[in-house]
């Protein structure tokens, strides 16, 4: 499988990962016992027991389950995608492959964790692949010029704008957050995403992508303050 | 605590993670150092504009062409 990363590093758990499940299919993923943070605190456990009869009816051969699970995920997994890919007909493609790709290896998955993190880890595996490909066609490196064992220090002091969602329109801030989060390799961009963005804990974050929870605090530190110089360059008071 | 530690506890910080006696510490030192206090508030504030579920909306269109793709592949699974 190493002739398909001709372009790109990765660490190597990331890869070994990658390279496993994508192309044998979903039912090799090491599905741990995850539950999302963020439905954990609704305050009834409605929501969550709806999503498991969802998935069971879907497994039993419901189409209208299944297509009540996409009209549940469809806007977080685009927004996902799109952050990932920072492109707006990848995320169109990974949206879709994702979702289909899950209706595909349904009787596969054995529901030992939330729909919705099984989701994002096809995801995840879809929009890598995505880059990769897009990347090998430009023959362009994907990982940043970071130096990842390096000593991270900040570089810019400078305190931001007050408020800069509020000075700047909603495209503005979207090209920003876009270019920002595209300076960051693929393996910190994805930890960040699904650690601060989609709010997955530490312990599923380091399930879905293979990683032990040190690997995900350490890359997480590093894409914050690389995404916060990034801002910065953009957001500093003049 | 120098800039160096405190710089390296900030994300942690910011997760909730420190101990309180060292959490105590930090926060001594974000009092006193102007530099410092940036970083650790920029760094919030960067998850903070990540997180504003307003941005990247999904269009229409896109919903559109997903729910057509699906209806198909339940036609394919039918046959």
């Amino acid at each position: 499988m190493e002739a398909a990363f001709p372009s790109w590093r990765v660490e190597d758990n990331i890869k070994m990962h990658y390279t496993a499940i994508v192309p044998a299919g979903l039912s090799l993923l090491p599905l741990g016992a995850i539950s999302s943070r963020r439905l954990a605190d609704l305050p009834q456990d409605a929501l969550e027991k709806a999503e498991s009869t969802l998935v069971m009816e879907a497994k039993a051969g419901s189409n209208e389950a299944f297509e009540e699970l996409v009209n549940r995920y469809e806007k977080k997994i685009y927004r996902l995608a799109l952050r990932l890919t920072g492109n707006e007909q990848d995320a169109e493609d990974v949206l879709q492959e994702s979702f289909l790709k899950a209706f595909e290896h349904l009787p596969e998955f054995r529901q030992d964790s939330r729909f919705y993190t099984w989701l994002v880890r096809i995801t995840v595996n879809e929009g890598l692949m995505k880059l990769r490909k897009r990347r090998s066609d430009k023959s362009e490196p994907l990982e940043s010029a970071t130096d990842e064992d390096g000593q991270l220090m900040p570089r810019d002091f400078r305190d931001w704008k007050p408020n800069p969602e509020q000075l700047l329109s909603q495209e503005e801030m979207e090209q920003i957050l876009m270019t920002a989060a595209q300076t960051l390799s693929p393996s910190l961009r994805t930890v960040f995403l699904l650690r601060d963005v989609d709010e997955l804990s530490t312990e599923e974050t380091a399930a879905t992508l293979g990683l032990t929870t040190g690997a995900v605090k350490a890359r997480l530190f590093r894409a914050r303050m690389q995404l916060r110089e990034e801002l910065s360059k953009v957001l500093k008071r003049e | 605590m120098t800039c160096k530690e405190a710089f390296q506890e900030i994300s942690k910080y910011l997760d909730g993670e420190l101990a309180a006696d060292l959490k105590r510490v930090l926060d001594e030192h974000l009092c006193k150092c102007s530099h410092c206090k940036v970083v650790f508030d920029t760094t919030r504030k960067t998850i903070e504009l990540y997180c504003n579920g307003k941005l990247f909306p999904m269009p229409e269109r896109v919903r559109d062409r997903l729910h057509y793709a699906l209806r198909r592949k339940f036609q394919q699974k039918a046959v």
